[in-house]
């Protein structure tokens, strides 16, 4: 694999930038790799990378069943934050905003990281308490946070309806450490870096059945034959389910429900913030791409479903709330929306953790947020893979804390997945 | 249907129309999602984890389902819908409660 670098560029533009190599070989499966990861998207891949870099193993491979970065990686908002207050979730995403701040390097693929900052708007002095709270929290765990008041966040987003909205906008809980980053680049820059670890990506390769032993996995069906493994992780998020039945597991503490995410036409620069908007029934979230399109999203579809695709009633939803909240985006087109299948827990919380089976890893409930969580999730999952062991920072994110009371629900939501939005 | 992938054609993508018992056949945004209908609490002397499973763990079917829906703005039935989680499309619609069917037929 050839480095991206400046001698690489100037080099390659004498022959019109055509001889560079492929980013990730296309190589037939070999009949047993000593770990299979179930899910080329961007955890899947995050974590072959990390097995290979930090735990030094080989023989491994990605099974995606459609193409790279086809999945929810290509279907989401592209923020990144760590506003996380609960204890194993607040130490995660830290530690994955700060592998996102250094991911460019690593993997020597520009994920155009932009940290211009995610500002919640909040509507009421018990909102700004409550952020209050939160924001704290955060800042005695050492993560940056503030709160700004009225006239520094007219001074930083002059275009929100500061006017006559029904909810008066009354300042903004802040992280300016967050931010976004460009989804593809992010799950190619996986692929590449993985490959050139000698990870064997395996595309169009749909597992089908999954052959096993009393305790133990011993062989996959796919659709590019049958691959042995010693050790196999599931990093398939909405699908989860599915592929958990296929190992005979019965049930999960998870539900499938759909999220859509949509684009505008580009337009000039208008907004240099993640700007969220939460109050009531609406739920908003909005940034601006490098390409000058609006991207934003709002709630989960509210009912179950399979479908990649997302319902009418929530294109008229979201668009309450951005005209509540950005009445400048009135005559903005849309371009495109779409949705993407989360795997909701039943406490809005992840699971990276050990099976019934000995040989089989979970990695899924990532509900809205797996796109930041994604460097932390490959980080973790691959030490568990590794080390046979949860991280001490993941130790609570397994199937037995329901049971034991030790829910982490962050919202406060209860046991309903379609609330954890 | 459960395991196998099959691709997602004649999805229902704008509204769900759900024959109401009471009310006829309404759009989708009338009504509040439940969740999964097969569930069966168990007694209560029932064992933790017997009341994990049923409070926490989903078959999560990708396929025909049958599932709650809350008629918020009609007649505020609890309805029992059998509805695919892949295409949308709905079997069948009944009232939750046995006896909401007397009311229902004489309507």
């Amino acid at each position: 694999m050839t480095r991206f670098n400046a001698w690489n560029v100037f080099k390659n533009g004498f022959t019109g930038q055509k001889n560079w190599d492929r980013q990730w070989r296309d190589p037939v499966p070999k009949k047993e790799y000593d770990i299979i990861i179930i899910g080329g998207g961007l955890h899947g891949l995050a974590t072959a990378y990390y097995l290979a870099k930090n735990h030094n193993k080989k023989n491994i491979a990605v099974l995606e069943k459609g193409w790279i970065g086809g999945g929810n990686a290509g279907r989401n908002t592209t923020i990144v934050r760590s506003n996380y207050m609960l204890p194993g979730n607040h130490e995660f995403y830290e530690h994955s905003l700060k592998l996102w701040e250094n991911l460019s390097h690593d993997l020597n693929y520009n994920v155009m990281f932009s940290q211009r900052a995610h500002v919640s708007l909040y509507h009421s002095p018990g909102a700004k308490d409550g952020a209050a709270r939160r924001y704290n929290i955060m800042r005695l765990h050492g993560t940056d946070a503030e709160l700004w008041d009225l006239d520094t966040l007219k001074k930083n987003i002059p275009h929100l309806n500061y006017n006559d909205a029904r909810f008066p906008i009354m300042g903004a809980a802040v992280q300016r450490r967050a931010g976004n980053a460009r989804h593809d680049s992010a799950v190619w820059g996986y692929a590449r870096a993985a490959d050139s670890l000698g990870v064997d990506i395996l595309q169009n390769c749909e597992v089908s059945g999954v052959k096993r032993s009393q305790n133990n996995i011993e062989s996959l069906e796919t659709s590019r034959g049958t691959i042995k493994a010693k050790k196999v992780g599931f990093a398939v998020a909405g699908h989860t389910s599915v592929l958990w039945q296929m190992a005979g597991l019965g049930n999960l503490p998870i539900e499938s429900h759909k999220l859509q995410a949509f684009v505008t036409e580009a337009v000039k620069p208008l907004l240099d913030h993640v700007v969220v908007y939460g109050v009531g029934g609406a739920h908003f979230y909005i940034s601006q791409s490098d390409k000058g399109s609006m991207v934003f999203g709002g709630d989960l579809d509210w009912y179950k479903s399979y479908a990649q695709r997302g319902n009418l009633p929530m294109v008229q939803d979201t668009a309450e709330a951005a005209m509540a909240i950005m009445p400048c985006l009135g005559r903005i087109r849309l371009l495109r929306h779409w949705a993407g299948v989360m795997d909701m827990s039943m406490d809005g919380s992840f699971f990276i953790c050990k099976t019934p089976l000995s040989n089989l890893y979970l990695n899924a409930g990532w509900n809205y947020g797996g796109f930041k969580a994604s460097p932390a999730s490959g980080w973790y999952f691959a030490d568990l893979i590794a080390n046979e062991r949860p991280h001490k920072h993941v130790q609570n994110h397994n199937l037995e804390r329901f049971e034991k009371g030790i829910n982490i629900d962050e919202r406060g939501a209860g046991p309903d997945p379609k609330l954890h939005g | 249907m459960n395991g196998a992938l099959v691709p997602i054609q004649n999805c229902t993508v704008d509204m769900i129309r759900i024959k109401c018992p009471y009310c006829g056949e309404r759009d989708h945004s009338e009504f509040t999602y439940g969740g999964d209908a097969s569930i069966k609490y168990p007694a209560l002397d029932a064992s933790e984890s017997e009341w994990t499973k049923a409070i926490f763990f989903r078959e999560n079917i990708r396929g025909m389902q049958k599932e709650t829906w809350h008629h918020t703005n009609g007649c505020r039935l609890w309805l029992e819908v059998e509805r695919s989680t892949i295409t949308h499309e709905i079997k069948s619609v009944k009232a939750c409660h046995p006896q909401i069917e007397k009311i229902t037929k004489h309507k």
